[in-house]
């Protein structure tokens, strides 16, 4: 099964720091296959040197793909952190 | 072999990061990279080179959650969690599959291939504009570094068991070294990079030794064995020091030794005149790790508590949470003598990395301090609201750096009614008399001092951009630092008025700038009015010892005296004169 989506990046920090941190932490829970492509770039979701070297600035537009039986789970998963306003009080 | 005698004496400049002179053996923890060879294998030693790869990581894994473990048990999580993301890049699949996948193709050895990998990530994320990315850099570099070591079978050198004592020399400290590192037998730090408020800094402060930072090159030039000294004060390192230089600073620490031993004496004493008038002294800080050292130093609280360091180095902002638990730590250590907190005073010298300051040609007049927190209310208020919430665990105060005019100080004390109804809001209880003071450091606020004490509890001077934009010299200009001159008249003059308009109305006045801890300026000060001298912990007894060989009647003749001269020059001579008369012993 493959699930696609795009995103606006809404994070404040861009998927830089925390949020690209817990977004790898979150993409490696799921077994399905997790790229993120910026552009003609793709990365590993599920590699932090991956997405911090895609230089996922906030209003960026950016493509998630998952393959695998989790793969819509996934999405709306990491949807969450790509467009929650994270704020990292409390 | 004739060890000594052919060394050259060299001394490097790098970044004062804490105090104190030592002198000692060097303990070389490390420099550059491991020497890797670059040697083909054969097919068949393949699976081994895979596994040696995986057992290393296994190896790797362990030891980072080791010192995580120790070190959220010894210092706080907030330490510790720099070694999540060791081990996100430890764990990190893109990595580990170019290394395995390499390995097969090109066929050289794993410690080969892994620092050339290494090295391929550095390289690209140097490239990056961003603060933040550039910063993962130590991350990879730290994890590459480690999983080589473990290939190679060696241990990084290590720190827990110093059989004497030595003064640790490294290319920089991490959390891990400094966690276990056997710390009576450490006297000092010295390394190639860092800043003022790096690890290792704060590390050297909270052990009250002297550390040097940001040498870049010291780890080429000294090796384990060699001896050297240590001048946190001065920011300097001398490498195979000649006899010469090694019998003069025999005598500067046992003068400076001697010297302390009469001052600690003073510790618990107060700043008080022959005839009995009182001052406050207190120090300036901007970690709560130099706590111990102000009270060590006698300091009956602390003047001006720097906030910028929260802000710098990092790509987010500080939360309100984690601001709060630092100033709740200095109020409560240093209950029940008042703590005053300078609200974020960014912008000229002082850069941050995340907040998007544009480049200013001038940036001392620019867009700082408080121009900044007005302009950005919610980084302002979240500040506010942190220092409120900590202001029942102690005595607080705050202040507003920068201030040139009224508006300013009454926007941001509206501000700071929106931070309390906040608070009262969320039902978080503060110190509703909390007292908030201006900083006088512009010429227009000194000018309306008199308007500007009405409308404040107290005033604190800071003289270092006081001078600056009095006299109009940038302190950073080398070429006019001649010009840079706390005793001209004018700023005498200034200083005078300041304290007369607030006496006037009420409010007391401190000093936290360079001049209120050098010894020359303290009968003038004295004779002012000054009720609070603020200066570096290590300035604290010396201040006092001047305060208490000398009378108030004194001190006013000499300010009325130094007032009538007509030059800065005229002016220092005759203090320095005055100061020798009444503390001959005093080393400056």
């Amino acid at each position: 099964m493959i699930a696609k989506k795009k995103f606006v990046v809404k994070n404040k920090q861009g998927l830089h720091a925390r949020p690209a941190a817990l977004f790898v932490q979150v993409a490696n829970r799921f077994d399905s296959n997790i790229i993120v492509r910026k552009g003609t770039l793709t990365a590993n979701g599920k590699s932090i040197m991956g997405i911090l070297m895609l230089e996922v600035g906030p209003g960026t537009d950016i493509w998630i793909e998952a393959e695998g039986e989790d793969a819509q789970d996934a999405i709306e998963v990491l949807e969450k952190i790509v467009l929650d306003e994270y704020e990292p009080i409390q | 072999m004739n060890q000594s005698s052919n060394k050259e004496e060299k001394i490097i400049k790098g970044i004062p990061a804490s105090p104190g002179i030592t002198s000692g053996k060097v303990f070389l923890l490390d420099s550059e990279e491991p020497t890797i060879i670059k040697r083909q294998i054969a097919d068949e030693e393949l699976p081994l080179e895979i596994a040696r790869f995986e057992e290393a990581l296994i190896q790797t894994r362990k030891e980072i959650l080791n010192i995580q473990k120790k070190i959220s048990e010894e210092m706080s999580s907030e330490h510790a969690d720099i070694f999540d993301a060791h081990l996100l890049v430890l764990e990190d699949r893109m990595l580990l599959e170019e290394v395995i996948s390499r390995l097969r193709k090109e066929k050289f050895t794993v410690e080969y291939i892994l620092l050339d990998v290494i090295k391929k990530y550095i390289k690209v994320f140097s490239r990056m504009d961003d603060e933040y990315l550039k910063e993962r850099i130590s991350d990879i570099d730290d994890v590459g570094k480690r999983i080589l070591r473990n290939l190679l079978g060696q241990q990084r050198r290590d720190l827990s068991n110093l059989k004497e004592k030595v003064i640790v020399v490294a290319y920089d400290l991490s959390p891990s070294d400094t966690a276990s590192m056997h710390k009576k037998n450490v006297t000092g730090f010295v390394t190639d990079v860092g800043g003022r408020t790096s690890h290792t800094a704060i590390m050297a402060k909270s052990l009250e030794i002297p550390a040097v930072v940001g040498l870049e090159t010291v780890t080429r030039w000294v090796k384990s064995g060699d001896y050297i000294i240590v001048n946190g004060n001065q920011g300097t390192v001398i490498i195979n020091p000649t006899e010469e230089t090694l019998k003069k600073l025999e005598v500067e620490k046992v003068l400076f030794e001697e010297f302390n031993r009469r001052l600690s004496g003073l510790r618990n004493l107060p700043a008080e005149t022959l005839d009995g008038y009182r001052v406050k002294i207190a120090a300036n800080i901007e970690l709560p790790e130099e706590i111990p050292s102000v009270l060590a130093h006698g300091a009956f609280g602390i003047g001006l508590y720097r906030t910028e360091y929260f802000y710098m180095n990092r790509k987010d902002l500080p939360t309100e949470e984690e601001q709060l638990e630092a100033y709740r730590r200095v109020a409560i250590q240093m209950a029940p003598y008042s703590v005053t907190i300078r609200t974020l005073d960014l912008g000229g010298d002082k850069f941050i990395s995340q907040l998007e300051i544009p480049y200013e040609i001038n940036p001392f007049m620019g867009w700082r301090a408080i121009r900044f927190c007005l302009a950005k209310p919610e980084i302002f208020k979240t500040q506010l609201r942190a220092i409120l919430r900590a202001s029942v665990e102690g005595k607080l105060r705050m202040m507003y750096p920068l201030i040139s005019g009224i508006e300013e100080l009454r926007e941001a004390n509206r501000l700071l009614e929106e931070a309390k109804n906040e608070l009262r809001q969320r039902n978080v209880p503060f110190d509703e008399t909390l007292e908030v003071g201006a900083m006088i450091e512009v010429p227009s606020a000194a000018l309306i001092s008199d308007l500007l004490a009405k409308e404040v509890g107290f005033f604190s001077i800071g003289t270092n951009d006081l001078i600056q934009y009095s006299l109009a010299v940038d302190r950073v200009n080398e070429k006019i630092a001649y010009l840079y001159e706390p005793a001209h008249p004018a700023i005498l003059r200034m200083a005078k008025s300041i304290i007369d308009a607030a006496h006037k109305e009420g409010i007391w006045v401190g000093m936290c700038g360079e001049m209120a801890g050098d010894p020359i300026f303290i009968p003038i000060l004295l004779g002012f009015g000054l009720d609070e001298f603020s200066t570096s912990p290590m300035n604290v007894p010396e201040t006092k010892q001047v305060i208490r060989a000398m009378t108030i009647t004194q001190a006013k003749e000499i300010a009325q005296t130094a007032s009538t001269f007509s030059t800065g020059h005229e002016i220092v001579e005759y203090l320095r004169n005055k100061l020798k008369e009444i503390v001959p012993e005093i080393v400056s």
